[in-house]
């Protein structure tokens, strides 16, 4: 049950825009698809969804090879970044569509289209048009002719990616909550991997047309397959074959055999956290994320040299993620920094 | 831009003398002279048996020509527009060719086609179909030269809505036909009423390309432009403007129409960019901010 794909092919012109692609979508869960622009992420949703046929490859939805049935009978509920919004229909014709399509008496449209928009929480607009909503209203009447004709999966092509920032939060949480209530199989695809994180149960990174990582945020924050993942999943510096995280960057004030020299070059603070940028005297520019408490303490000023030490490192060269000395633990910088609160004081 | 005072109202009048002189002045002049002494003269002269046929005829010339370009033009715009294909740069190129084409060169074109010595016309001949001197090749000439003007306002407003609403009442369960009924066709109407219009206009109108192949024989072959022109030849002036008048009347009948039909598909869904209506209303003339 669920999604599977397995080797899928497609290829645009002279672009391999999927190369070898296998996941695997569990029953009722929350899939996120995250990549970079051109990693394929859309082309494979598309091809789940039958707008786009694959080159070679299969797609099994819910246990049925659904590979070679056409869009309109694969029964997916489908969501476009910019809505795809019937232009000429109101609200409620929009969120009826499918249902008209496959012949529901009238009295049965009315109340399922208007259960649904309570749903998504747009019950008094039924009789406006798309273009006197505003983005997130579109985006949710989408989401409810989406889900009108009860779909077997719910794919969302970067649904909330034009949205401002405040939309966006709140109708991702929204999108999560309607997800448990539901539970109908859902992928979307995003390249905010901050939203990928806070909306899936499970994430699939994409790069080049290909699956570089797939399995838990925290999975993949924590033990990253490769360079790409980690560099894409959460932020890292790179001190010549090992990756930081900027959490894990230890600033000091005095050397050690293990530290390394660096200007303070610019500090900045995004409330709690914050953020100090160092040249090294390589040239190299890393960054360390640092608490409010921990700056003062070290009383950095921009300018002035520091030592920075990786609490925690890794390569990948063949080799496991590598602890650096007296570190086996990893700790999060915030712990450290209410625990100093006292020194601070 | 903001224009001084001055500068805006000495580019209105510009504007207003220039269509005034140009438009105006030539319409309004056969107006007058029609109407000059009445009602009576002008009725009478448009209710002769020749002038009589002469609108059924032209009218024939639009309920085949313009319905038949109307469903191509769609048709051919799907084409050009959702198909990629090598052979649409050359179908792009052809359908331009009544633009460039003089109308007298159709009908001599048409002529040397169905002619007695032409291609089609010695068989068809044996099976008893006539096509020169008679209506069938008068539609054949109003259905070239008016071909383009569907095709050509449709193009535009289907690669504007793009392809997502499409797919996206695909993956609703609607097959392509009825995708192309419910979506496509209201989301690119107003191109197409535009076309439509534009098509009547040129067909209500057709003059040289109709004149070759018809023969011009009144009461059988001629359309109201020829009827108007031969009365203007034959001195009789009455009935020339009577014509023109009748003509000018289809023409607004038809922008009438459209306008109020495309009104009421307002009222019933918002829509693209209303192309006809903006070259209908006139309150469009929106104040330099």
């Amino acid at each position: 049950m669920g999604i599977t794909v397995e080797g899928a092919f497609k290829r645009f012109g002279d672009f391999q825009a999927l190369d070898d692609v296998s996941i695997n979508v569990p029953d009722g869960s929350l899939t996120a698809l995250l990549g970079p622009s051109g990693s394929g992420k859309s082309t494979l949703l598309r091809a789940i969804a039958g707008l786009e046929e694959l080159d070679g490859g299969r797609v099994v939805i819910n246990g049925q090879d659904a590979t070679a049935t056409p869009a309109q009978k694969r029964e997916v509920g489908f969501v476009f970044q910019h809505y795809a919004a019937f232009k000429h229909m109101t609200v409620f014709g929009n969120v009826a569509f499918g249902l008209k399509i496959r012949k529901w008496d009238k009295a049965k449209i009315d109340d399922r289209v208007h259960e649904l928009l309570r749903l998504v929480q747009l019950d008094g607009l039924a009789q406006r048009y798309p273009d006197q909503l505003s983005g997130g209203q579109r985006q949710r009447m989408a989401l409810a002719r989406a889900l009108a004709v009860e779909p077997q999966v719910l794919l969302l092509d970067e649904p909330f990616g034009a949205l401002d920032a405040k939309v966006r939060k709140d109708l991702r949480t929204w999108l999560r909550r309607l997800h448990e209530e539901m539970h109908v199989t859902t992928i979307f695809v995003t390249h905010d991997q901050e939203e990928a994180m806070d909306v899936a149960e499970q994430l699939v990174v994409m790069n080049r047309g290909r699956v570089e990582q797939s399995g838990t945020a925290d999975d993949l924050y924590e033990h990253p397959a490769n360079e790409f993942v980690m560099s894409f999943v959460g932020e890292v510096n790179r001190l010549g074959e090992e990756f930081v995280r900027p959490h894990d960057m230890e600033v000091v004030l005095d050397a050690d055999d293990r530290t390394e020299q660096g200007l303070v070059q610019r500090i900045v603070a995004l409330g709690f956290e914050i953020r100090v940028e160092f040249v090294l005297s390589d040239g190299t520019e890393v960054w360390a994320q640092l608490t409010r408490n921990e700056l003062q303490r070290l009383e950095l000023q921009e300018g002035q040299i520091a030592y920075l030490r990786p609490a925690q490192a890794k390569s990948f060269n063949g080799s496991s993620p590598t602890h650096a000395d007296g570190a086996s633990t990893p700790r999060g910088p915030r712990d450290e920094g209410d625990a100093e609160i006292p020194a601070a004081v | 831009m903001t224009a001084s005072p001055p500068a805006k109202w000495g580019l209105r009048s510009l504007a207003f003398g220039y269509l005034g002189l140009l438009l105006l002045a030539p319409v309004g002049m056969i107006f007058y002279k029609t109407f000059e002494h009445g009602l009576g003269a002008p009725i009478e002269a448009m209710t002769t048996p020749d002038a009589l046929h002469a609108i059924q005829l032209t009218l024939l010339m639009v309920a085949v020509a313009v319905p038949l370009n109307a469903v191509f033009g769609v048709v051919c715009a799907i084409l050009l527009v959702r198909h990629r294909w090598w052979g649409n740069r050359i179908i792009d190129t052809i359908i331009n060719l009544p633009f460039a084409i003089s109308p007298i060169v159709v009908g001599l074109a048409l002529f040397l086609l169905y002619g007695s010595d032409g291609w089609f016309g010695p068989s068809l001949e044996e099976a008893g179909i006539t096509v020169l001197f008679s209506w069938p090749a008068m539609v054949l000439a109003s259905i070239f030269v008016s071909l383009p003007f569907v095709v050509r306002e449709t193009v535009p407003v289907l690669q504007e809505i793009g392809t997502e609403q499409e797919q996206a009442a695909s993956t609703l369960g609607a097959t392509g036909w009825q995708t192309f009924w419910r979506i496509t066709l209201p989301a690119i109407r107003w191109g197409v009423a535009y076309g439509v219009v534009l098509t009547t206009a040129r067909v209500l109108g057709e003059f040289g390309a109709v004149t070759i192949v018809s023969g011009s024989i009144s009461g059988e072959t001629e359309t109201m432009p020829l009827f108007v022109a031969k009365a203007f030849e034959q001195f009789n002036e009455e009935a020339a403007y009577a014509g023109a008048i009748v003509l000018a009347l289809l023409a607004l009948t038809t922008l009438l129409l459209m306008s109020v039909g495309g009104r009421k598909a307002k009222a019933s869904g918002g829509g693209t960019l209303p192309a006809a209506e903006l070259a209908l209303t006139t309150s469009n003339t929106k104040e330099g901010s």
